[in-house]
């Protein structure tokens, strides 16, 4: 089989000295969506953060295309579209704005397709409005407007996508989802709700439960 | 998506126009490192008297070191809106080198408050009699200066904005980096009033900030990497 776009080996991780799972192993393909499941505080957010190369305490190894994240670098980072727990949305700009600073951080201009990414998730009416007026699940259409944007890089990590979105909402974002991996994308997602996505693989962080370090490991033996 | 001619000019262009947008729309974060010099210069006659010759002595030092605590008094701001809403993660994760990006964040950040406190400082200059040769000496210093002080200030700025209430750690971190940029500068604009050559302490200041701007930036990623890694 093909190289996986993100492969986990024994990763491990903690925050702020407790542990919260441990030896993750998992391979995720072109063409794949990974629902993460667990518990408030199980490390869900840890290791979409770990993944997308924000967090780099962790133990084991994750591969992108099969090399060494730390290796990977810019390499990953083209690849990749992440949307945290927190949006990275500005409230004093525009949602035009948002999404200018956006593709250009990306070293993109096309002003076309902020308007139609706009439009794909409903705030065609908002898009001069600064943000600081729009609502908490306005806000995240905006955060998550970046999906529309065409060529958009091949793997999504989203964090809690469907916080504050409604039902047509999230149906339209599992519909967007679907032509992504359809396309030879790959979504990884946290997400309480039972999603309809074909294909989907669900991963449990309860099935990897923690385990204390050795004490000669830890900081305060 | 359009690839743009120079990925590395659009996304440093767009993260300054951007800055230089959300600062225009919020004038009181711009203004309060101005107010602050503005009263601290002119209370100082208040509490020292009247007397021109004395005020004309202290004059350099005082106009460095307000300039100075101006400054100090905006960093906190620098990073903290991006890392509480989020951009920085995405700056951070940008398919661009960290170090331009950074480059017009802090870019920005003085165009905003070290550039208005330069140029602001004649004029409270005039309030303190300072010397008229020492003008000209008192805007360069404080040019070549204030940049510094961004730049070097920014790095504090990164290493505590995950902290909730980093402001005074960020001054003990900040602080004796300062102090240099302070000597040298306060010397100049004495130098100045007194008719003297200013030429080896300018060259100093400019040393100062090439050296800041080579380094600083990639000290200045490091740093928001570990506070994101925290955050």
């Amino acid at each position: 089989m093909s190289t996986p776009l993100l492969e986990l080996r024994e990763l491990s991780c903690e925050r702020d000295q407790r542990p919260l799972f441990s030896a993750l192993n998992l391979r995720c393909y072109a063409g794949e969506a990974v629902q993460i499941l667990g518990p408030n505080g199980s490390g869900k957010t840890t290791l979409l953060r770990t993944l997308a190369g924000l967090c780099r305490e962790y133990r084991g190894q994750i591969l992108c295309n099969g090399v060494e994240l730390g290796r990977a670098g810019l390499a990953h980072r083209q690849n990749l579209l992440f949307v945290g727990h927190r949006p990275g949305i500005k409230s004093g700009l525009t949602p035009r704005e948002n999404l200018n600073w956006y593709l250009a951080l990306n070293g993109c201009t096309a002003a076309t397709d902020i308007d139609r990414a706009l439009d794909a998730v409903g705030l065609s009416a908002y898009t001069d409005v600064p943000c600081a007026q729009l609502s908490a699940g306005q806000l995240r259409r905006v955060a998550l407007a970046r999906l529309h944007l065409s060529d958009a890089p091949p793997v999504w990590i989203l964090d809690e996508p469907f916080t504050a979105i409604d039902r047509a909402g999230v149906a339209d974002l599992e519909a967007l989802m679907a032509r992504h991996t359809a396309a030879g994308g790959l979504v990884i997602l946290s997400s309480h709700q039972d999603l309809a996505l074909r294909g989907l693989r669900r991963v449990d962080l309860l099935d990897y439960p923690p385990q204390w370090l050795e004490p000669e490991e830890s900081h305060f033996a | 998506m359009i690839k743009a001619p120079h990925p590395i000019l659009t996304a440093f262009t767009a993260t300054l126009r951007r800055d230089l947008l959300l600062a225009a729309r919020r004038p009181g974060d711009m203004l309060n490192p101005l107010v602050f010099y503005l009263i601290a210069i002119t209370l100082i006659p208040l509490g020292l008297g009247p007397e021109s010759e004395l005020l004309a002595q202290l004059a350099p030092g005082m106009l460095w070191v307000m300039a100075l605590l101006a400054t100090l008094l905006a960093l906190d701001g620098l990073f903290r809106s991006d890392f509480d809403d989020g951009s920085l993660e995405q700056l951070l994760i940008s398919p661009q080198l960290l170090y331009f990006s950074v480059l017009a964040k802090v870019f920005a950040h003085w165009l905003v408050t070290g550039l208005p406190v330069t140029l602001l400082a004649p004029f409270l200059g005039l309030t303190l009699g300072l010397p008229s040769p020492a003008y000209w000496a008192l805007c360069g210093s404080l040019l070549l200066g204030t940049a510094s002080m961004s730049l070097v200030g920014a790095m504090g700025a990164a290493l505590t904005v995950s902290l909730r209430r980093g402001g005074l750690l960020l001054s003990l971190i900040v602080m004796p980096l300062y102090i240099p940029l302070l000597i040298f500068g306060a010397d100049v604009v004495q130098n100045a009033a007194l008719g003297d050559s200013i030429r080896m302490q300018l060259s100093v200041l400019g040393a100062f900030l090439a050296m800041a701007l080579a380094l600083a930036p990639l000290a200045i990623a490091g740093a928001l990497q570990i506070s994101i890694d925290a955050g």
